[in-house]
């Protein structure tokens, strides 16, 4: 199928962007939508035209690291979907397709496609870890009984790939449904509970003062997340963040 | 960081804030329903909240406080959201991800704020003067034909119509989002959500029937 990309292309942060359009011909149904991108820029490279640069690495939808805004919308048409894994069938012979980067005050542009996520970092490191016993008799894992339910509901959250969909998604570019996934996580879990209330208040101070924004419960977030996380789980990490503010 | 000042904190007095307002609605739209029923029991109830000191001296002021609170903060919310995307997407299709009501509170909320002006205009202004200016009578008599003639005027039903709709509208996103921002979603959650939905239609509706009734009865 021949296609029309209008892509986002910016040189660094400090410059503008703007969009420019190509033409792509011959592209297979089978291909997926990096590939896609890769024959473009190896048509690019040919003509002596600088490659478009986007994120990638695992291609198989977990490491997060892949993105675009594919026609309005994070990781393109398809729902549970990453970038990396969405398959040019998805579109006709004919389609324009609209390719951006992620937008949000806290993740800026490196380069075209590329955005800097590291707020998510941060954010994880004000609180996203657990306090080990290192002396050297560490208990296994596995021998503190956790009943079925917060079992699974801790997994479900920690299936989060940190690609921040959920802030490109969000009309207020709020990362609640990140935070809120790795909050709870851990507030599950015996092994998460010594942090418990810190980790918490220290995790949302971080993401606020990243220039995320706030949550206005539009659900957008949870429709655009390649992994499905739920916004029960910004509803837990709002009742953890009430009772630790309300404790201390 | 301060509670209030987080992200979380905010929204958490933003619901808060919410349901005190809501409860004023429930009670303003029940008394209101009484003109409906029977004018002596609207001349009755609108005198006791028009004369009773606590109504008058400490409810009112805060309701006031409430009002003010809510639209400021909102605002504010408004302000630090939009200022979270300094550069703005070249294609969106939100309306695949979310709802138009709940991506647009700010706008239905711009026009209750424009109601409320026009409302205190209409009904607390010359009510304030009737009783605390001129110091008029307190004719325990005078609420059922003050409130029917104002509605004789169509224009003014048709604008509280538009207006009671778009409350609507911001309370069927608002009022089930204040109990997930409070961090309630438990097993009870999903009945509260339809439960929010049905008084988010019940409570305007109510408003608009109670205008229409005694324009068309006029
Ligand atoms: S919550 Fe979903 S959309 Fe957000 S970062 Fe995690 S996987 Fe991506
Ligand atoms: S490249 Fe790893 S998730 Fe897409």
């Amino acid at each position: 199928m021949n296609l029309k990309l209008k892509i986002w292309r910016q040189k660094n942060a400090a410059t503008k962007g703007k969009i420019v359009n190509y033409d792509i011909n011959e592209v297979s149904s089978d291909m997926s939508f990096l590939e896609m991108l890769d024959v473009l820029n190896a048509d690019l490279t040919e003509k002596g035209d600088e490659p478009v640069s986007f994120d990638h690495d695992c291609r198989e939808g977990i490491c997060g690291s892949c993105s675009l805004q594919i026609n309005g919308r994070p990781h393109g048409p398809d729902g549970g979907t990453t970038t990396c894994q969405l398959h040019m069938r998805k579109f006709k012979d004919g389609d324009s397709i609209v390719i951006e980067p992620f937008r949000a005050k806290a993740f800026p542009i490196v380069k075209d496609l590329i955005i800097d996520r590291s707020a998510f970092d941060r954010v994880q490191h004000a609180g996203a870890f657990v306090s080990v016993n290192t002396s050297g008799n560490t208990q296994d894992a596995n021998a503190t009984p956790i009943n079925k339910g917060d079992a699974d509901n801790a997994f479900d959250a920690a299936s989060c790939i940190g690609c921040g969909a959920c802030v490109a998604a969000c009309k207020n570019a709020s990362a609640m449904l990140f935070v809120s996934a790795k909050v709870s996580q851990y507030a599950l879990l015996p092994q998460g509970q010594v942090e418990r209330e810190k980790r918490v208040t220290d995790m949302i101070s971080q993401m606020d003062e990243e220039g995320f924004g706030a949550c206005t419960n539009t659900g957008a977030c949870e429709v655009e997340c390649p992994k499905g996380i739920s916004i029960t789980n910004i509803a837990r990490m709002n009742r953890e963040f009430i009772k630790s503010n309300l404790k201390s | 960081m301060s509670f209030i000042l987080s992200s979380i904190g905010k929204k958490v007095a933003m619901s808060l804030s919410a349901f005190f307002l809501i409860s004023f609605l429930l009670l303003h739209v029940a008394i209101n329903f009484l003109s409906v029923v029977s004018e002596r029991m609207y001349n009755e109830a609108s005198h006791f909240m028009g004369t009773n000191p606590i109504i008058q001296f400490v409810m009112q002021p805060i309701l006031i406080l409430g009002v003010l609170f809510h639209f400021t903060l909102g605002f504010v919310l408004e302000f630090q959201n939009k200022s979270a995307r300094p550069v703005k997407y070249e294609m969106k299709n939100n309306q695949l991800n979310s709802s138009w009501l709940s991506r647009n509170m700010i706008y239905s909320g711009l026009v209750i704020l424009a109601f409320l002006g026009l409302h205190f205009y209409d009904f607390w202004i010359p009510e304030i003067q009737y009783k605390y200016i001129e110091f008029q009578d307190p004719n325990r008599h005078r609420y059922f034909a003050e409130l029917t003639h104002k509605f004789e005027d169509p224009t003014r039903v048709g604008f509280y119509t538009v207006s009671f709709i778009l409350l609507m509208m911001h309370l069927l996103h608002g009022f089930q989002s204040a109990f997930q921002s409070l961090g309630v979603n438990n097993k009870f959650a999903p009945g509260i959500k339809k439960t929010a939905w049905a008084f988010s239609v019940a409570i305007p509706l109510t408003f608009v029937f109670i205008a229409l009734f005694h324009h068309l009865k006029h």
